[in-house]
């Protein structure tokens, strides 16, 4: 029995992982959201913005939608959280990547956004927060006159 | 960065994922044994049942699946690109692929994978005679 067990630990180690391991594309590229925790910032976190919104998506696997907090103050969107860890019997661990535990991450907005206004969608564990940008933080055009 | 570049330091292989326009990326992943059976549960944020792919053949068990985004405007600030996840295990053969079993929920799927039956630890009791 224990030399299956061995055996077992050992095939799993033979896991080819690394074949598709953004090569050649430099840091930027990384594989997304890897591996622990401590090691990269969670959840991961885009920010895009036309004319109307400013747009928030972050990566929030495994998290429900109830253990997540969003506020809005001067600018600046915080999105707090915990990701539970789901306990059972007695488990020999094999990998251990995900981590589990309390975030928080703030993001600048850098425009008055309207905070009555804000829509936040959660679907298969990703956040996209919808801001509308204040008409009074919207560019202004100014024609020039010529005599 | 300048197409010269890319054709120095790329060769062959950057070639072919140029083609594909597709970006890899290994999910992060928790495994544990139990009595019973192996459990995996992997990370996939924006990934729904129906884009989602899991084979296994020979043992080898391979989790494919695309992420979708719903992020078309000007980016400001980037922290990950949707893209492919794919991973591949080997499973012993303790494990009984035929009755795997799996679950995706909030962008975590789980993988149940239960030890055939010649497997499982037995407890032996002792009797005194």
């Amino acid at each position: 029995m224990e030399m299956d067990i061995l055996k077992e630990m050992e095939s799993l180690r033979r896991e080819i992982d690394s074949a598709f391991k953004g090569f050649g594309m430099g840091s930027f590229l990384e594989p997304s959201f890897l591996p622990g925790m401590g090691l990269k910032r969670f959840p991961q976190i885009n920010v895009a913005q036309d004319k109307d919104n400013v747009y928030v998506e972050a990566l929030v696997p495994g998290v429900e939608a109830k253990d997540l907090d969003l506020t809005v103050m001067r600018g600046v969107l915080s999105l707090t959280g915990e990701r539970k860890e789901e306990t059972g019997p007695q488990r020999t661990w094999h990998r251990r990547e995900r981590g589990h535990g309390k975030f928080m991450r703030t993001v600048d907005l850098s425009c008055d956004v309207d905070a009555d206004k804000i829509v936040a969608k959660f679907s298969n564990g990703v956040l996209l927060v919808t801001m509308p940008i204040q008409e009074k933080a919207k560019p202004k055009k100014i024609s020039v006159k010529t005599h | 960065m300048g197409q010269k570049d890319i054709s120095v330091r790329g060769g062959r292989e950057l070639e072919g994922r140029e083609q594909s326009h597709d970006l890899f990326i290994r999910p992060a992943v928790d495994i544990f044994e139990t009595d019973e059976g192996l459990t995996l549960m992997a990370d996939l944020p924006g990934v729904g049942k129906e884009d989602l792919n899991v084979d296994i053949e020979q043992g080898l068990l391979t989790v494919q699946a695309k992420a979708k985004t719903n992020l078309h405007a000007e980016p400001r600030q980037r922290e990950f690109l949707p893209g492919h996840f794919y991973r591949q295990f080997q499973l012993a053969e303790i494990f009984d692929a035929e009755r795997i079993s799996a679950e995706m929920k909030n962008g975590v799927l789980t993988l149940h994978v239960p030890k055939s039956e010649a497997a499982k630890p037995r407890h032996i009791e002792i009797t005194a005679s």
